[in-house]
């Protein structure tokens, strides 16, 4: 299978690698996937407390070249973004943006859970209700 | 000067001796006749052409040139076999005992047995991808017709102890197969020490053609006889009809004729490199040689880099034609049985590469490939959740991971 230039962009220059600090209070954190399956994504945001504003965005991939470019993708487009407009980043547009194939959806499916996962995670430590996941994936 | 891409993928198939088109040349447009066509000069030329060839791929395995049946590759060979010895045995009994180990041709033929009546025996393997032939032993059954055993593992290059195998086989009276498809050519096999009553092997594994196998088929103590899977004009002793490929068969005659000359010298090459190979991954952390490091082929090593994925890997070193055990490599999205069998955790196998090295294989293809690995390695981990948590102390079975 051959992968899109935009994958291969993302994984042999991935965007945002790193870590921040979890214990801090603006920061959420979503650990997705399992080992066991071969995928493992953990996402961190960043939310600048006065305007709600994500504005650092940070990842670590175990997975697939695919894995890792959805990932990547994720962060550069959470970035700058608030929370509310983060949590309507669908998947299917990870899908298209990097032009991956039917096998690899899932790929871009853990990266909006692990998008939904680092900001319920903000959300519960400010004292937040997490919000519901009503989608279905496609 | 470095030719990219780097093919260590020789178990997948392997790159064609030029020697051996050479040998097939004449057979695409000048010797073109049907071998079992007996009233004119072409026929006899492509019979010539087919004797030869057997003779040539018999003298390899130690067999009689009229044990050699050709096949259009391993699969049907294992399928022949199989399938051949329940349906002539049928009055002996049902019950075939394998390893879960085997090529899927193997299981899946044992699988469709199943649903004919057949009483089929997977036995595990243990960590090192061996089979204690005692096991083999105490799984025998009045009712058993057949053991299968594959020689050297395609995953693994793991090679198991075939002539005792064979020799409790014999001392039981029940039918030895063997799946010898990355055995053949690259060590020394021979049926006779080795108790084997058939055996699968094929041409494209040994830098000859694709589409041509052969499937050896024991003629005295005892003589075998499998059941005619395609019917037809009953060629080869009657149990594999359809027109000889003649071109392929004098391929896969001449590359068994290379393969016996070269084997001592080139094993010994092949070895070497891939030692040299595995012992420089080897010093990357968390890295973990598969299957047993004795009893194993020459040519194939297969490395878990814990905390990488090997998909992601493969994408890392695309300038080195490797092979994973990673689900992703694969249309079932399941890690590989093979080093699941070994009881590897899902992880290690998600981690894994299998570099098959060749005979075209050089040096320089194996510093590049060193360095290429070793880089990809690091630079993933670099960017592994499960990395980072393995260096902060973290037991990754402590967490309760979200699978989906």
């Amino acid at each position: 299978m051959a992968y899109s230039d935009k994958v291969i962009d993302h994984y042999t220059n991935p965007r945002n690698i790193g870590t921040l600090d979890k214990s801090k209070t603006n920061v959420g954190t979503g650990l997705v996937g399992a080992p066991e399956c071969g995928d493992v994504m953990r996402l961190q945001i960043e939310v600048d407390e006065t305007t709600g504003i994500i504005q650092d965005a940070k990842f670590k991939t175990f997975g697939c070249g695919s894995a890792i470019a959805s990932s990547s993708l994720a962060t550069e487009w959470l970035k700058g973004k608030s929370i509310d407009d983060a949590l309507n980043i669908d998947n299917m547009e990870i899908v298209e943006e990097l032009a991956l194939p039917p096998v690899k959806i899932h790929c871009s499916v853990l990266a909006e859970d692990a998008i939904r996962s680092a900001i319920n995670d903000y959300r519960g430590k400010n004292g937040l209700e997490p919000i519901e996941s009503t989608k279905i994936h496609h | 000067m470095l030719k990219l891409p780097i093919y260590l993928d020789n178990n997948a198939t392997t790159q064609m001796d030029p020697r051996v088109f050479d040998a097939m040349k004449p057979y695409f447009l000048e010797i073109y006749g049907n071998a079992a066509s007996k009233s004119h000069p072409f026929g006899w030329a492509a019979e010539e052409a087919v004797d030869y060839a057997r003779g040539q791929v018999a003298s390899l395995i130690c067999a009689n040139e009229k044990e050699i049946i050709f096949t259009s590759g391993a699969t049907e060979s294992n399928n022949l076999a199989i399938k051949g010895v329940f349906e002539m045995y049928a009055n002996k009994g049902n019950h075939i005992i394998t390893l879960s180990t085997e090529h899927k041709a193997v299981l899946d033929a044992c699988k469709h047995l199943e649903k004919l009546g057949a009483e089929v025996t997977y036995l595990s393997v243990g960590y090192d991808g061996m089979i204690d032939p005692a096991v083999i032993e105490a799984a025998i059954k009045p009712n058993t017709i057949l053991v299968t055993v594959m020689y050297g593992n395609n995953e693994l290059g793991v090679i198991q102890k075939i002539a005792e195998i064979g020799a409790i086989c014999k001392k039981h009276g029940v039918l030895f197969h063997s799946d010898a498809t990355q055995a053949v050519g690259k060590i020394p096999v021979d049926v006779l020490a080795d108790h084997i009553d058939l055996m699968s092997f094929t041409a494209h594994k040994m830098y000859g053609p694709k589409g041509v196998g052969a499937l050896y088929v024991r003629r005295k103590n005892p003589r075998v006889k499998v059941t005619a899977q395609m019917d037809g004009g009953g060629h080869e002793r009657g149990m594999r009809s359809g027109t000889l490929n003649v071109t392929g068969i004098v391929g896969f005659g001449k590359a068994c004729e290379i393969a016996k000359a070269d084997m001592s010298e080139e094993s010994t090459r092949l070895s070497g490199m891939r030692d040299r190979l595995e012992r420089e991954l080897l010093t990357l952390e968390e890295s973990y040689l598969n299957g047993n490091k004795e009893h194993r082929l020459p040519h194939t090593t297969n490395i878990s880099f814990k905390y990488v994925e090997g998909e992601g890997l493969m994408m890392g070193v695309k300038d080195v034609a490797v092979s994973s055990g990673s689900a992703c490599t694969s249309a079932s999205l399941e890690p590989s049985y093979v080093l699941k069998s070994l009881g590897l955790d899902d992880e290690l196998a998600h981690s894994s590469l299998r570099f098959g090295l060749g005979r075209f294989t050089t040096e320089d293809e194996i510093d590049y490939t060193i360095n290429l690995v070793k880089e990809a390695v690091t630079k993933l981990r670099e960017m592994s959740p499960l990395w980072e948590m393995f260096k902060e102390g973290i037991d990754l079975k402590s967490i309760q991971w979200n699978e989906h």
